[in-house]
């Protein structure tokens, strides 16, 4: 459709001059609104985008703004994203919209249109959680596609597997190979006659994405890391030839993967080492990648400590913790996050890796970290948070239902001693299993955040976020 | 000739029950749930008290603070066979003072004023014969019995009172007292129960069942998750192995996150613990709190390679101060936790604290 194509370039439009300079006054969107709403009987683009924009309540679609209004002077406060897809599960309008786009995404290569296939939920959901999605890890995606499956270049499908099925995980793992799997289709790539590549690279782009965010949301790092890589190829003059610029855009990559990911860890735990003393006792949870590279470096630093490894069901990462930290020779101990409080006394401190830092102080991390932190806070026991800035979100949220993941159900089921009570779980139809991946940690129970800039409060979170649009 | 043959048929049944007692107390729940402990417990005493051979009423609290001593040694985490034990020696003191034709106050704990003015309580032997004492404390032991069999009942007919419509509660692992309680309420109200699954055993797994089949809508959890959950949550409700004299809980692991999660969200926590678990100890922490059984159940021994090199706890059980809990419903009623301490005088002497 002619018109929801024109959304799309508005998309990408806004996405590149947002970056640049800073959005519109607030005040000024109460009066697109009422234009909106006046020009309603005779645009159905604008029709449909009213009723989007009155669905997702106070917040506004910026693309719409952009059509609607021209660009004001700058002002501090930015304009609002459109609410994502995937915490809209429970609103069929927006599931209609999420088909057709995919619909929409398809280039016909010789003659065959294949469209991205829309993942359909599984289980009975928990009724909290019914605005979001819940997928079965023995369904995925890829079971859909038809091959040859040409729309996608088959590094991505190969990603989107991995997700899927989780060998692939935690987010700067998860960023990482994206950004390898970009790297893979850039060098690929070559630009059809008659059009740009900073444009049309971006397009062939989108349904890749789309195709991943269904086979697994995407996280906040990844989508920073998306952010950053569209904007680099938009910034390609016109002028400039193929190859050229593919390199340019494939260094760019490079240096981000570099800058923002390796040295920031580098960083990190050269000012986190400093924390660490000798006979500390340091509790970790799960496996942070970032939070075990700083105790590796500590311990060839030569500091005496010894770690406490928190591990909870079902995932039971903290397992791929202790394997590697035994390796090295750090003396370890092992329990479940229900013993935590027993534990507790013996530890002097705690570390925790996050998943992204929200605008409001809140850190988003694995299921169970906010329990720690609060237990940690009643036992009086420093709790530090180590997170690179990439991870930094503009989002900002209060709670852990609004926006999560939920995981597939069936994880949950166990068989011990020859019994599985939860086997037929579905057919009783008063029993659910909710198996939640990520909970938000409020900031008064985290005491430090250790970024590559600097030690941090939680509270100063928007400020490094303003700084950095400022540099960009 | 009747009197070998009982004796040694109730030192068979004595024997057969502590090596119950010793087989049954792993961390997965005990092979029966406390309730059936106690009755196994009273009815054991009764029969001591009906077949052993003594003649006073000081012999016969000798006999039972032996073989008491020997069945808390058996299994220490078993607290409710020490609580039946105690309670069972203060019917015996009752019984004897009630004989003698003294008052009962003269049995309640000792003022300064009293151990200043009266003086000689303290030397009571209980060594005068009475010979209806044994039929008074046999009957006296089986309405402890007819006690001991409607507290699940007493206490599940208090749930209309606690819980409204549309609520949800949140429990964590198995208590069987917490299932009939939530399963009365169920009958006449219609409300939301999220179990958290407790792991390494995973009980919540069998209460979610157990809750779902009664028509409640259940949903599991696993432990992670509780405090992110916590903030829909309207009550607290949980069971606990024991109770301490400073009303605090020795609860399943995990329940004092629960409980600081809910203090953090200033949801009331209810404990449901019918009267014979409440135990004259106070919380310790060094040698006897803690009980711990295999790791295991934790890390599998498949993780050979780490096993060696790792320490790995599984704690059972979990202390969780008063400070954090609301109410206590118990078969007697409802009481805060800063009354406790009154109920356990009024079920134990002082003197039995220690057995």
């Amino acid at each position: 459709m002619a018109d929801s194509g024109g959304t799309d370039e508005h998309d990408k439009k806004d996405d590149v001059e947002r970056s640049k300079s800073e959005g519109k006054e607030l005040t000024k969107e109460e009066k697109q609104r009422l234009r909106k709403e006046k020009k309603q009987q005779k645009k159905h683009k604008e029709k449909k985008d009213d009723k989007a924009s009155q669905e997702s309540g106070k917040e506004n679609k910026s693309a719409s703004s952009a059509a609607a209004a021209p660009q004001l002077p700058t002002q501090t406060v930015k304009v609002v994203k459109r609410l994502p897809e995937h915490i809209q599960v429970d609103n069929p309008e927006v599931l209609k919209k999420l088909a057709k786009k995919l619909e929409r995404q398809q280039t016909p290569v010789h003659g065959a249109t294949i469209k991205i296939p829309l993942r359909s939920d599984y289980g009975y959901k928990v009724s909290l959680f019914s605005h979001l999605h819940q997928y079965s890890r023995k369904a995925p995606l890829t079971q859909q596609l038809s091959i040859p499956s040409t729309v996608i270049h088959p590094a991505v499908v190969r990603l989107g597997l991995q997700y899927s099925q989780g060998i692939v995980a935690g987010s700067n793992a998860r960023s990482v190979a994206l950004l390898h799997a970009f790297k893979q289709v850039i060098r690929d790539y070559t630009t059809p006659p008659n059009e740009e590549l900073s444009r049309d690279l971006v397009n062939k782009l989108k349904p890749y994405i789309s195709f991943l965010n269904q086979c697994r949301p995407l996280s906040a790092s990844m989508g920073n890391a998306i952010k950053f890589v569209k904007k680099e190829i938009s910034n390609i003059p016109t002028q400039c030839k193929e190859e050229e610029a593919k390199s340019k855009i494939l260094n760019c990559i490079e240096w981000y993967i570099n800058d923002k990911i390796i040295l920031a860890a580098k960083a990190i735990a050269a000012s986190a080492i400093e924390k660490i003393s000798d006979e500390d006792v340091i509790l970790v949870y799960g496996c942070s990648s970032l939070v075990n590279h700083i105790l590796f470096e500590a311990f060839e630093k030569r500091r005496k400590f010894r770690v406490i490894v928190v591990d909870s069901r079902p995932r039971l990462e903290g397992r791929e913790a202790l394997r590697r930290l035994v390796q090295r020779g750090i003396s370890c101990t092992y329990v479940l996050i229900s013993a935590v409080s027993y534990i507790l006394p013996e530890v002097s401190k705690v570390f925790l890796g996050a998943h992204a830092l929200l605008a409001n102080g809140y850190v988003m991390s694995r299921v169970g970290t906010s329990q720690i932190a609060l237990v940690a806070k009643a036992f009086n026991v420093p709790v530090l948070v180590c997170c690179e800035t990439y991870k930094f979100c503009e989002r900002v949220q209060t709670d852990s239902f609004v926006s999560n993941e939920l995981d597939d159900p069936d994880d949950l089921i166990v068989t011990r001693k020859g019994k599985t009570h939860l086997e037929n779980w579905q057919e009783v139809p008063s029993l659910g299993l909710l198996n939640l991946v990520y909970d938000v940690t409020p900031p008064d129970f985290v005491d430090l955040v250790i970024t590559e800039l600097g030690m941090i409060p939680c509270t100063s979170v928007p400020v490094v976020l303003r700084v950095k649009n400022v540099d960009q | 000739m009747p009197g070998p043959n009982k004796e040694t048929d109730l030192t068979e049944r004595v024997e057969a029950f502590l090596s119950d007692l010793k087989r049954g107390g792993s961390g997965t729940g005990p092979l029966r749930g406390s309730a059936e402990t106690a009755r196994e417990t009273t009815e054991l005493l009764r029969r001591i008290t009906a077949q052993a051979r003594w003649s006073s009423a000081g012999d016969l609290m000798e006999i039972i603070h032996k073989e008491g001593r020997r069945m808390t040694a058996a299994q220490p985490s078993e607290t409710t066979v020490g609580n039946m034990i105690r309670r069972v020696l203060k019917i015996i003191r009752e019984e004897y003072a009630r004989s003698r034709g003294s008052s009962e106050e003269a049995d309640q704990q000792e003022s300064l004023h009293k151990l200043l003015t009266s003086g000689g309580l303290g030397e009571e032997t209980f060594r005068q014969h009475f010979a209806h004492l044994k039929a008074n404390v046999i009957e006296a032991i089986k309405e402890l019995l007819t006690e001991l069999e409607g507290t699940t009942e007493y206490i599940a007919i208090q749930a209309l009172e606690h819980i409204h419509s549309n609520e949800v509660i949140m429990t964590i692992g198995r208590s069987r007292t917490v299932e009939a309680f939530l399963k009365d309420a169920a009958r006449k109200r219609k409300f939301h129960v999220i179990v958290a699954e407790c792991a390494p055993f995973c009980q919540g797994h069998e209460m979610a069942t157990g809750l779902s089949t009664a028509g409640i809508e259940t949903t599991v959890i696993t432990d992670a998750a509780i405090f992110a959950v916590m903030s829909r949550v309207n009550k607290v409700i949980i069971g606990t192995q024991t109770v301490l004299a400073n009303g605090g809980l020795r609860a399943v692991n995990g329940t004092h996150t629960l409980a600081l999660a809910a203090k953090h969200h200033s949801t009331p926590l209810i404990v449901c613990a019918p009267m014979f678990k409440l135990s004259p100890q106070f919380p310790n922490e060094e040698d006897t709190f803690h009980k711990f059984v295999s790791p295991h159940e934790v890390l599998p021994f498949t993780e050979g390679e780490i096993l060696s090199k790792v320490n790995v706890h599984c704690p059972v059980f979990d202390y969780v101060p008063p400070e954090l809990i609301t109410l206590f419903i118990s078969n007697i009623g409802g009481h805060a936790p800063s009354y406790i301490y009154r109920l356990m005088s009024e079920l134990y002497h002082p003197e039995d604290h220690e057995l």
